[in-house]
């Protein structure tokens, strides 16, 4: 350092300040202006489609939604969402992980075509899984369980749910098998090498050193999906429109609906707190964790 | 054989891009005589032409800004870090946490009453922010990764701060550019909810105009899948070329 300390300090420190200023000032725009505008509308009467009815109205748009069946219902199918697409994803990726780290023919072309749905985006997988793959008379799968003389499934009438959670569990596998073979590639072979020598068989160095050492790579994809996962959109949108009834209707699409459908922003504001608290009570969680990351 | 099973779904999509609307309603078969005139007949759509170009200019766009925003940023926190530094990085990512359906109402509202709906600048905006987080830390990665000695001895040489940025960050870190540059590029061109509830068809990028095909008359197989493929092979490439800089992106430095 060619200042002084001390003034190499302060000046350091302003100009951080300033050449930080431009992101955080909109970050924190982005954030705030939002988030008060919808806790404000969520405690008042406002429907665009009926003008005249305003004013405050405390904790009636809560009240009405807390007990609105749809809200549950929406919730139970947001869970159900996250939590499955979860398991499948990470007990998949880890599979897969280790599949590909062995040595095989064409490896590298098998990992590129694994990987390859993530990139694809959402409204094109949700299309093609629903016209393509799970249509009754023309998809691929009810052509193949006819070949097999089974049943035909009518995915979308008969699973709605399932439906949905395969569409977005084949998006987020490749995602899970990404990040999960990164870290493996920092497995120390030494100690695999070692623990073979010591006669220890291939499930045995599994459970034992490659899933430990998986352990925090695991922590961060299902941390980053649940933030993803929370707020599934477009898959649904695209496939069901949230039905048959409300069977595939997440939060962030009964939100959509009060909102855009129903001009109804006072209720639409209240769900949008509840999500953003159901969000932060995960992302509580993910920033402590990162911050941990980032003492190592 | 898993790869194959979990790229079939976008193998059978390109498939039935080249073949007749009739082959691709029929019995699923590999045997067909393969033609282009579905993407003839996408091609030929000025509007397609205009939703990709809408892509391409919010995507780019969204991106050369956050990146423009995001440099100061990164340059900032890596090489001049306050107390505060590491409280800031953690609370930029904690916006990103920030579920777009709570602030959906809102930025509806406000995009109406200024006049942002269904425009172009409306989506850059949005996005910008979007993914503003993301790439201040992958950028704040990299830049930490170089080596201090080398800006202090640009310094040493007289360099000003723009000069040290311009001649000597920015080439020595052009790699980690690049590579936020397409994960911002990628999250951009495939991002969904935005797109989806505020443009309605002069701004629509490619994810709206696809999901326009899932209205009961709009189910042309083969031109959706043609179109589809030209859709996401841009993308499915960019993807492939920066899969590694991007798990460092995706897990923010967490996973390397």
């Amino acid at each position: 350092m060619i200042k002084t300390r001390a003034s190499g300090r302060t000046v350091g420190g302003l100009r951080t300040l300033s050449l930080q200023a431009p992101a955080v000032t909109l970050l924190f725009l982005w954030m705030i202006v939002p988030l008060a505008m919808t806790l404000w509308f969520s405690l008042q009467r406002y429907n665009l489609l009926m003008p005249g009815m305003g004013g405050f109205a405390g904790l009636e748009n809560y009240e009405f939604l807390l007990t609105d069946p749809a809200l549950w219902s929406a919730m139970g199918t947001t869970l159900l969402l996250v939590g499955w697409v979860l398991a499948i994803t990470v007990v998949g990726g880890t599979l897969l992980a280790v599949l590909f780290q062995q040595e095989f023919m064409g490896r590298g072309i098998a990992r590129v075509l694994a990987i390859s749905p993530f990139f694809v985006m959402p409204t094109v997988s949700a299309l093609v899984w629903k016209n393509m793959m799970m249509h009754p008379s023309n998809g691929v799968l009810a052509w193949l369980s006819e070949s097999l003389g089974l049943p035909v499934i009518d995915w979308f009438s008969s699973l709605p749910l399932t439906s949905v959670i395969i569409i977005v569990a084949w998006q987020w596998l490749p995602f899970a098998l990404l990040i999960l073979l990164t870290a493996m590639q920092s497995l120390d072979d030494d100690q695999v090498e070692a623990a073979r020598m010591d006669g220890a068989g291939p499930l045995a160095i599994f459970f034992y050193i490659t899933l430990p050492h998986l352990k925090r790579a695991i922590s961060v994809v299902i941390m980053i999906e649940m933030i993803f996962l929370m707020t599934i959109f477009a898959e649904i949108f695209v496939t069901t429109s949230g039905g048959p009834g409300l069977a595939t209707t997440n939060l962030a699409y009964l939100i959509y609906i009060r909102a855009l459908l129903d001009f109804d922003v006072g209720t639409a504001s209240a769900g949008g707190v509840i999500a953003i608290i159901l969000a932060n009570i995960v992302a509580i969680f993910l920033v402590r964790m990162v911050a941990k990351n980032l003492e190592n | 054989m898993v790869a194959l099973l979990i790229f079939f779904p976008i193998f059978w999509m390109i498939i039935t891009g080249f073949k007749t609307e009739t082959d691709a309603v029929a019995d699923p078969t590999l045997i067909f005589s393969p033609t282009l005139e579905s993407y003839a007949a996408v091609q030929g759509r000025a509007d397609y032409l205009k939703f990709a170009l809408n892509s391409v200019a919010v995507s780019f766009g969204s991106t050369l800004l956050a990146l423009l925003i995001a440099i100061p940023s990164a340059y900032a926190m890596a090489f001049l870090p306050t107390k505060r530094t590491k409280g800031t990085l953690l609370w930029m990512l904690s916006t990103k946490m920030l579920p777009s359906v709570g602030v959906l109402v809102p930025i509806y509202l406000i995009f109406r009453d200024v006049g942002l709906l269904d425009t172009r600048t409306g989506l850059i905006i949005v996005y910008t922010l979007m993914n503003l987080p993301i790439v201040v830390w992958m950028l704040y990665t990299f830049f930490k990764d170089l080596p201090k000695d080398i800006l202090e001895a640009g310094r040493m040489d007289g360099a000003g701060t723009l000069q040290e940025v311009w001649y000597l960050l920015l080439p020595l870190t052009l790699p980690g550019i690049a590579s936020t540059g397409l994960l911002s590029v990628i999250l951009s061109w495939n991002e969904a909810f935005w797109s989806l509830n505020l443009t309605t068809s002069k701004a629509a990028p490619l994810t709206a105009y696809i999901a326009s095909f899932s209205s009961p008359e709009g189910l042309f197989w083969a031109k959706l899948s043609a179109a589809s493929t030209m859709a996401i092979a841009p993308i499915l490439i960019f993807g492939w070329l920066t899969q590694k800089q991007m798990v460092r992106g995706l897990t923010f430095g967490a996973v390397k």
